[in-house]
């Protein structure tokens, strides 16, 4: 890692302004939500696990959640400066990393992740200008406050940027 | 609000957890030892609730390159069980079953022909199926584990299938970690049993602890 790196976990959100570097590493069925305010060059990073904090009972940790995670994120963001309304969002992720037939809807985790992940940038207001989602691999990721570039890397393969 | 899972057990529960990764792991080493006849050690396992932030710490990180054997449980007890080993030692394990030599190169390391993922696949599935069978004799109840599925990828990336089953009911995510030894060199990687909170009261349940 050329630049300090803020690292998000699994199940957690942080923000940064420019020349901030946010990174999740290993992306699985989760889905890393990137939100990117460019006037005030900030960057909010999630790494979501499950699609809905409905059906749950302990939804403490709201980074947990496609639902909670964004609102929480946005509201973060505009804690540093950042407007709603200049947010633009690029996710990643929501690999299906095992071949089940999809008889268990649980172990489609990763499909739900982005449907959900879609649904709730849709209500909150932010468009999704970018994705890379499904298949079966893995992917780290790195969003830029400078300029907003989101980065995509997966093992065996080139990096991409979206 | 409800209480997390985390919260309801005690040191008494992650003791008869630990017991049960013990058995279950002597399960599979037997089973792995009559396969390549070898002798096959284990140490006691572990058994910690990790945060979902550090799932990885005990394979390397949450980028290192693992091979994930994941199964799914159905019946009295629901869940799922997946055994994680390092890439060195699923080519090691195909060198014993099969004997073709580990890559050379270590870009190479990363690719399974399909002869040998079929052998990684099988050899997964024989020691999580002895693993179950002594968590099935010892509970008295009936587990029906899928086929063996292979993934290899970011240790992250695959422990994000498990993660997420717990993430339904708690914040922190349970391990009983057992690792298993081929003459005392190669490790074989470890199991993580994530059992879903009916699933697990029933073990604990069965065992004779409320």
């Amino acid at each position: 890692m050329a630049r300090d790196m803020i690292v998000v976990g699994m199940a957690d959100l942080n923000s940064t302004k420019a020349p901030g570097v946010l990174t999740t590493l290993g992306l699985g069925s989760c889905v890393g939500i990137a939100l990117y305010d460019p006037r005030a060059k900030i960057a909010g990073l999630a790494h979501i696990m499950l699609p809905d904090s409905g059906a749950i009972q302990n939804n403490s940790n709201k980074a947990k959640f496609a639902d909670t995670a964004v609102i929480a994120l946005v509201m973060q963001m505009e804690k540093l400066g950042a407007k709603k309304v200049s947010m633009k969002a690029k996710i990643a992720g929501g690999a299906q990393m095992f071949a089940f037939n999809a008889t268990n809807e649980n172990l489609r985790v990763g499909d739900r992740n982005v449907d959900a992940t879609k649904m709730a940038l849709a209500k909150i207001g932010i468009p999704l200008i970018a994705s890379e989602t499904g298949a079966s691999f893995g992917r780290t990721v790195e969003l830029y406050a400078d300029d907003g570039r989101f980065l995509i890397k997966a093992i065996g393969q080139g990096i991409r940027t979206l | 609000m409800a209480k997390k899972a985390e919260d309801l057990f005690t040191d008494m529960h992650l003791d008869i957890l630990k017991e049960i990764g013990s058995m279950g792991t002597a399960y599979a080493a037997t089973a792995l030892s009559k396969m390549v006849n070898k002798k096959v050690t284990m140490p006691v396992p572990r058994v910690s609730w990790l945060d979902f932030q550090n799932v990885a710490s005990f394979v390397g990180g949450p980028e290192s390159i693992v091979v994930g054997i994941l199964v799914s449980l159905s019946g009295n007890i629901q869940g799922m069980m997946m055994q994680i080993m390092s890439l060195e030692a699923a080519h090691n394990l195909v060198e014993l079953v099969i004997g073709t030599p580990p890559p050379t190169k270590k870009e190479d390391m990363y690719t399974f022909g399909e002869m040998e993922r079929s052998v990684v696949e099988e050899v997964g599935n024989i020691m999580i199926s002895s693993y179950l069978t002594s968590i099935s004799g010892l509970t008295n109840s009936q587990i029906k584990p899928s086929i063996p599925y292979m993934c290899v990828d970011m240790a992250n990336a695959i422990l994000s299938v498990p993660a997420s089953e717990f993430g339904r009911m708690a914040d922190k995510m349970l391990f009983i970690e057992s690792q298993l030894s081929v003459e005392n060199v190669e490790s074989t990687g470890c199991f993580v049993m994530v059992p879903n909170l009916h699933s697990f009261y029933r073990i604990v349940r069965a065992l004779g602890v409320e």
